[in-house]
Protein backbone atom coordinates (compact mmCIF):
# COMPACT_ATOMS: atom_id res chain seq x y z
CA UNK A 1 0.00 0.00 0.00
CA UNK A 2 1.02 3.15 -1.01
CA UNK A 3 -0.86 6.05 1.06
CA UNK A 4 1.82 8.68 0.25
CA UNK A 5 0.93 8.59 -2.97
CA UNK A 6 -3.12 8.26 -2.51
CA UNK A 7 -2.99 11.50 -0.44
CA UNK A 8 -0.23 13.40 -2.40
CA UNK A 9 -1.76 16.90 -3.37
CA UNK A 10 -1.10 18.69 -6.72
CA UNK A 11 1.09 21.45 -6.32
CA UNK A 12 1.30 24.44 -8.87
CA UNK A 13 4.82 24.46 -10.34
CA UNK A 14 7.37 27.34 -9.72
CA UNK A 15 6.42 28.55 -13.47
CA UNK A 16 2.62 28.44 -12.87
CA UNK A 17 3.01 30.15 -9.39
CA UNK A 18 5.24 33.22 -10.92
CA UNK A 19 2.34 32.90 -13.85
CA UNK A 20 -0.71 33.56 -11.48
CA UNK A 21 1.17 36.22 -9.58
CA UNK A 22 1.82 38.31 -13.23
CA UNK A 23 -1.42 38.20 -13.85
CA UNK A 24 -2.65 39.20 -10.93
CA UNK A 25 -0.90 41.90 -10.46
CA UNK A 26 -0.34 42.78 -14.18
CA UNK A 27 -4.76 42.67 -14.20
CA UNK A 28 -4.40 44.92 -11.61
CA UNK A 29 -2.17 47.10 -12.96
CA UNK A 30 -3.90 47.41 -16.46
CA UNK A 31 -7.18 48.43 -14.36
CA UNK A 32 -5.79 50.89 -12.42
CA UNK A 33 -3.96 52.73 -14.60
CA UNK A 34 -7.30 52.72 -17.12
CA UNK A 35 -9.10 54.28 -14.68
CA UNK A 36 -10.86 51.66 -12.84
CA UNK A 37 -10.22 53.37 -9.41
CA UNK A 38 -10.37 57.21 -10.04
CA UNK A 39 -7.24 57.74 -9.07
CA UNK A 40 -5.36 61.43 -9.03
CA UNK A 41 -3.33 62.03 -12.12
CA UNK A 42 -0.02 62.32 -9.97
CA UNK A 43 -0.64 58.45 -9.09
CA UNK A 44 -1.27 57.32 -12.49
CA UNK A 45 1.79 58.64 -13.47
CA UNK A 46 4.29 56.98 -11.16
CA UNK A 47 1.92 53.63 -12.02
CA UNK A 48 1.87 53.28 -15.81
CA UNK A 49 5.70 53.26 -16.09
CA UNK A 50 6.03 51.14 -12.64
CA UNK A 51 6.80 47.58 -14.04
CA UNK A 52 9.77 48.98 -16.52
CA UNK A 53 11.48 50.43 -13.72
CA UNK A 54 11.06 47.59 -11.34
CA UNK A 55 12.32 45.24 -14.70
CA UNK A 56 15.13 47.54 -14.67
CA UNK A 57 15.86 47.16 -11.15
CA UNK A 58 15.64 43.77 -10.73
CA UNK A 59 18.01 43.12 -13.65
CA UNK A 60 21.16 46.38 -12.09
CA UNK A 61 20.59 44.04 -9.22
CA UNK A 62 21.57 40.46 -10.76
CA UNK A 63 24.04 42.27 -12.39
CA UNK A 64 25.38 44.04 -9.30
CA UNK A 65 24.79 40.89 -7.29
CA UNK A 66 26.60 38.19 -9.70
CA UNK A 67 29.62 41.29 -10.18
CA UNK A 68 30.23 41.64 -6.13
CA UNK A 69 30.04 37.33 -5.74
CA UNK A 70 32.87 36.75 -8.32
CA UNK A 71 34.57 39.57 -7.05
CA UNK A 72 34.44 38.15 -3.55
CA UNK A 73 34.98 34.76 -4.39
CA UNK A 74 37.89 33.33 -2.40
CA UNK A 75 40.72 32.31 -3.67
CA UNK A 76 42.59 29.00 -1.62
CA UNK A 77 46.02 28.69 -3.01
CA UNK A 78 46.66 26.93 0.81
CA UNK A 79 44.09 24.73 -0.30
CA UNK A 80 45.50 23.63 -3.36
CA UNK A 81 49.27 23.81 -1.97
CA UNK A 82 48.12 21.29 1.03
CA UNK A 83 46.62 19.27 -1.41
CA UNK A 84 49.54 19.11 -3.64
CA UNK A 85 52.02 17.83 -0.69
CA UNK A 86 48.86 15.55 0.60
CA UNK A 87 49.37 13.71 -3.08
CA UNK A 88 53.21 13.05 -2.20
CA UNK A 89 52.33 11.32 0.74
CA UNK A 90 49.57 9.46 -0.41
CA UNK A 91 51.74 7.65 -3.66
CA UNK A 92 54.23 7.10 -1.34
CA UNK A 93 52.18 5.44 1.64
CA UNK A 94 50.32 3.34 -1.08
CA UNK A 95 53.12 1.84 -2.84
CA UNK A 96 54.69 0.94 0.44
CA UNK A 97 51.50 -1.14 0.71
CA UNK A 98 51.84 -2.76 -2.84
CA UNK A 99 50.00 -0.29 -5.19
CA UNK A 100 51.09 -0.87 -8.28
CA UNK A 101 50.02 2.73 -10.18
CA UNK B 1 11.65 2.04 8.06
CA UNK B 2 8.75 1.58 5.71
CA UNK B 3 6.28 3.57 8.06
CA UNK B 4 8.41 6.62 7.64
CA UNK B 5 9.17 7.01 4.40
CA UNK B 6 5.07 6.40 3.50
CA UNK B 7 3.91 9.79 5.00
CA UNK B 8 4.67 13.28 3.42
CA UNK B 9 6.39 14.74 5.66
CA UNK B 10 8.27 12.76 8.89
CA UNK B 11 7.40 14.59 12.33
CA UNK B 12 10.77 16.04 13.89
CA UNK B 13 10.98 13.85 16.59
CA UNK B 14 11.06 10.73 14.70
CA UNK B 15 14.25 11.82 12.72
CA UNK B 16 16.75 8.90 14.28
CA UNK B 17 18.94 6.89 12.24
CA UNK B 18 17.01 3.66 11.21
CA UNK B 19 18.11 0.54 11.21
CA UNK B 20 21.12 0.71 13.58
CA UNK B 21 21.85 0.43 17.43
CA UNK B 22 22.26 3.84 18.57
CA UNK B 23 25.50 5.32 19.00
CA UNK B 24 27.12 3.36 15.77
CA UNK B 25 26.61 5.39 13.08
CA UNK B 26 28.22 4.20 9.68
CA UNK B 27 28.99 6.54 6.52
CA UNK B 28 28.74 4.89 3.58
CA UNK B 29 30.59 6.98 0.32
CA UNK B 30 29.41 6.03 -3.07
CA UNK B 31 32.23 6.78 -5.49
CA UNK B 32 30.77 6.74 -9.21
CA UNK B 33 33.77 6.61 -11.15
CA UNK B 34 34.85 6.66 -15.08
CA UNK B 35 37.88 7.02 -16.09
CA UNK B 36 39.47 8.21 -12.34
CA UNK B 37 42.53 5.97 -12.54
CA UNK B 38 44.79 8.30 -11.74
CA UNK B 39 42.58 10.01 -8.91
CA UNK B 40 40.91 7.04 -7.43
CA UNK B 41 43.98 5.87 -5.60
CA UNK B 42 44.18 9.01 -4.11
CA UNK B 43 40.59 10.13 -3.08
CA UNK B 44 40.65 6.88 -1.62
CA UNK B 45 43.48 7.19 0.99
CA UNK B 46 41.78 10.74 1.40
CA UNK B 47 39.17 9.35 2.41
CA UNK B 48 40.54 6.74 4.75
CA UNK B 49 43.13 9.26 6.34
CA UNK B 50 40.02 11.17 7.22
CA UNK B 51 37.85 8.69 8.37
CA UNK B 52 40.30 6.93 10.45
CA UNK B 53 41.89 10.10 12.37
CA UNK B 54 38.04 10.69 13.57
CA UNK B 55 37.34 7.28 14.35
CA UNK B 56 34.30 7.46 12.25
CA UNK B 57 32.60 3.93 10.70
CA UNK B 58 32.54 3.66 6.96
CA UNK B 59 32.71 2.17 3.72
CA UNK B 60 33.72 3.64 0.49
CA UNK B 61 31.48 1.77 -2.52
CA UNK B 62 33.09 2.36 -5.72
CA UNK B 63 30.68 2.27 -8.88
CA UNK B 64 33.06 2.03 -11.75
CA UNK B 65 30.75 1.61 -15.30
CA UNK B 66 33.31 -0.13 -17.46
CA UNK B 67 35.97 2.39 -17.53
CA UNK B 68 38.64 1.63 -20.49
CA UNK B 69 41.18 3.18 -18.48
CA UNK B 70 42.13 0.46 -15.91
CA UNK B 71 40.21 2.27 -13.24
CA UNK B 72 38.39 -0.98 -11.91
CA UNK B 73 42.03 -2.61 -11.17
CA UNK B 74 43.04 -0.06 -9.26
CA UNK B 75 40.07 -0.37 -7.39
CA UNK B 76 40.83 -4.08 -7.44
CA UNK B 77 44.11 -2.96 -5.92
CA UNK B 78 42.31 -0.94 -3.04
CA UNK B 79 40.11 -3.65 -1.94
CA UNK B 80 43.43 -5.24 -1.06
CA UNK B 81 45.13 -2.95 0.34
CA UNK B 82 42.15 -1.57 2.89
CA UNK B 83 40.17 -4.86 2.91
CA UNK B 84 36.63 -5.59 1.20
CA UNK B 85 34.25 -4.86 4.24
CA UNK B 86 36.02 -1.07 3.54
CA UNK B 87 36.28 -0.99 0.23
CA UNK B 88 33.34 -2.17 -1.93
CA UNK B 89 33.33 -2.93 -5.64
CA UNK B 90 30.06 -2.85 -7.30
CA UNK B 91 30.95 -1.96 -10.96
CA UNK B 92 28.67 -1.95 -13.95
CA UNK B 93 29.05 -2.76 -17.36
CA UNK B 94 29.18 0.47 -19.12
CA UNK B 95 28.44 4.36 -18.41
CA UNK B 96 24.26 4.17 -17.72
CA UNK B 97 24.10 7.42 -15.39
CA UNK B 98 24.67 8.88 -12.21
CA UNK B 99 21.32 8.59 -11.01
CA UNK B 100 21.47 4.97 -11.43
CA UNK B 101 24.84 4.73 -9.87
CA UNK B 102 23.47 5.84 -7.19
CA UNK B 103 20.76 3.74 -6.31
CA UNK B 104 22.99 0.43 -7.49
CA UNK B 105 25.70 1.91 -5.20
CA UNK B 106 22.78 2.24 -2.04
CA UNK B 107 21.13 -1.11 -2.77
CA UNK B 108 24.80 -2.38 -1.39
CA UNK B 109 25.61 0.34 1.47
CA UNK B 110 25.11 -0.72 4.86
CA UNK B 111 25.30 2.64 6.78
CA UNK B 112 22.62 4.70 7.99
CA UNK B 113 24.60 8.15 6.06
CA UNK B 114 25.28 8.27 2.67
CA UNK B 115 27.84 10.47 1.60
CA UNK B 116 28.07 11.66 -2.10
CA UNK B 117 31.01 12.82 -3.85
CA UNK B 118 33.06 13.30 -6.99
CA UNK B 119 36.10 11.02 -7.32
CA UNK B 120 38.08 13.41 -8.59
CA UNK B 121 39.62 15.41 -5.92
CA UNK B 122 37.78 18.55 -6.65
CA UNK B 123 36.08 18.04 -3.10
CA UNK B 124 38.95 17.38 -0.05
CA UNK B 125 37.46 14.49 2.24
CA UNK B 126 38.58 16.30 5.11
CA UNK B 127 35.86 18.05 5.08
CA UNK B 128 33.59 15.23 5.82
CA UNK B 129 34.52 15.14 9.33
CA UNK B 130 32.70 18.34 9.69
CA UNK B 131 29.92 17.75 7.77
CA UNK B 132 28.78 14.82 10.18
CA UNK B 133 29.52 17.31 13.07
CA UNK B 134 27.37 19.72 11.24
CA UNK B 135 24.82 16.72 10.39
CA UNK B 136 24.52 16.14 14.23
CA UNK B 137 24.40 19.51 15.24
CA UNK B 138 21.42 20.90 13.00
CA UNK B 139 19.98 17.11 12.69
CA UNK B 140 19.72 17.39 9.53
CA UNK B 141 18.73 15.54 6.88
CA UNK B 142 20.74 16.65 4.38
CA UNK B 143 24.52 18.58 4.35
CA UNK B 144 25.92 20.12 1.21
CA UNK B 145 28.95 21.75 0.77
CA UNK B 146 29.19 24.97 -0.52
CA UNK B 147 31.94 27.19 -1.95
CA UNK B 148 29.93 30.36 -1.62
CA UNK B 149 30.17 31.12 2.12
CA UNK B 150 32.66 31.28 4.92
CA UNK B 151 35.84 30.02 4.55
CA UNK B 152 34.45 28.08 1.16
CA UNK B 153 36.41 29.05 -1.66
CA UNK B 154 37.72 27.74 -4.98
CA UNK B 155 41.12 27.25 -6.78
CA UNK B 156 40.96 27.46 -10.45
CA UNK B 157 37.79 28.34 -12.48
CA UNK B 158 36.23 24.97 -12.91
CA UNK B 159 32.73 26.20 -13.09
CA UNK B 160 30.95 22.57 -13.33
CA UNK B 161 28.57 21.70 -10.54
CA UNK B 162 30.53 19.65 -8.59
CA UNK B 163 28.67 18.49 -5.47
CA UNK B 164 29.35 16.50 -1.92
CA UNK B 165 26.57 15.88 0.43
CA UNK B 166 25.77 13.71 3.10
CA UNK B 167 22.24 12.38 3.13
CA UNK B 168 20.52 10.52 5.65
CA UNK B 169 20.40 6.84 3.77
CA UNK B 170 16.06 6.63 3.88
CA UNK B 171 16.31 10.27 2.60
CA UNK B 172 18.21 9.77 -0.45
CA UNK B 173 16.01 6.57 -1.04
CA UNK B 174 13.13 8.88 -1.26
CA UNK B 175 14.72 11.35 -2.83
CA UNK B 176 15.99 9.40 -5.81
CA UNK B 177 12.45 8.00 -5.94
CA UNK B 178 11.03 11.47 -7.03
CA UNK B 179 13.54 12.79 -9.60
CA UNK B 180 13.37 13.03 -12.69
CA UNK B 181 16.02 15.11 -14.28
CA UNK B 182 19.52 13.74 -16.17
CA UNK B 183 22.94 14.46 -14.79
CA UNK B 184 23.74 17.16 -13.49
CA UNK B 185 20.33 18.87 -13.43
CA UNK B 186 19.49 15.78 -11.11
CA UNK B 187 21.14 16.89 -8.35
CA UNK B 188 19.94 20.18 -8.46
CA UNK B 189 16.03 18.50 -8.42
CA UNK B 190 16.97 16.71 -5.25
CA UNK B 191 17.69 19.65 -3.48
CA UNK B 192 14.30 21.35 -4.92
CA UNK B 193 12.32 18.10 -3.84
CA UNK B 194 14.14 18.08 -0.63
CA UNK B 195 12.66 21.27 0.01
CA UNK B 196 9.29 20.49 -1.57
CA UNK B 197 9.43 17.58 1.44
CA UNK B 198 10.23 19.91 4.46
CA UNK B 199 13.95 17.77 4.88
CA UNK B 200 15.55 19.70 6.60
CA UNK B 201 19.22 21.11 4.75
CA UNK B 202 22.76 21.90 6.12
CA UNK B 203 25.93 23.65 4.68
CA UNK B 204 29.38 23.51 5.45
CA UNK B 205 31.73 26.10 3.52
CA UNK B 206 34.29 23.82 1.39
CA UNK B 207 37.23 24.65 -1.21
CA UNK B 208 36.92 23.61 -4.14
CA UNK B 209 39.93 22.54 -6.15
CA UNK B 210 39.80 22.47 -9.75
CA UNK B 211 40.84 19.01 -11.21
CA UNK B 212 44.68 17.88 -10.59
CA UNK B 213 45.09 15.17 -12.97
CA UNK B 214 43.22 15.11 -16.01
CA UNK B 215 41.97 18.30 -18.31
CA UNK B 216 40.21 21.34 -16.97
CA UNK B 217 36.64 22.00 -19.50
CA UNK B 218 35.71 25.34 -18.88
CA UNK B 219 33.43 27.04 -21.40
CA UNK B 220 29.91 28.42 -22.09
CA UNK B 221 28.49 25.08 -22.66
CA UNK B 222 28.74 24.30 -19.01
CA UNK B 223 26.91 27.84 -18.45
CA UNK B 224 24.02 27.13 -20.98
CA UNK B 225 23.02 23.96 -19.75
CA UNK B 226 23.13 25.18 -16.11
CA UNK B 227 20.63 27.81 -17.25
CA UNK B 228 18.89 25.09 -19.23
CA UNK B 229 18.69 22.94 -15.99
CA UNK B 230 17.44 25.82 -14.03
CA UNK B 231 14.04 26.48 -16.25
CA UNK B 232 13.99 22.66 -16.74
CA UNK B 233 13.26 22.95 -13.38
CA UNK B 234 11.24 25.61 -12.62
CA UNK B 235 8.89 24.93 -15.31
CA UNK B 236 8.50 21.11 -13.80
CA UNK B 237 8.78 21.21 -9.78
Amino acid sequence: MEPGRARRRATMTKLAQWLWALALLGSAWAALTLGALDLPSSCREVLWPLPAYLLVSAGCYALATVGYRVATFHDCEDAARELQSQIQEARADLSRRGMRF
Amino acid sequence: MASKTANRTPPRSRREPAGRPPGRDKYSVLLPTYNERENLPLIVWLLVKSFSESGIDYEIIIIDDGSPDGTREVAEQLENIYGSDKILLRPREKKLGLGTAYIHGMKHATGNYIIIMDADLSHHPKFIPEFIRKQKEGNFDIVSGTRYKGNGGVYGWDLKRKLIRLYRKEVLQKLIEKCVSKGYVFQMEMIVRARQLHYTIGEVPITFVDRVYGESKLGGNEIVSFLKGLLTLFATT
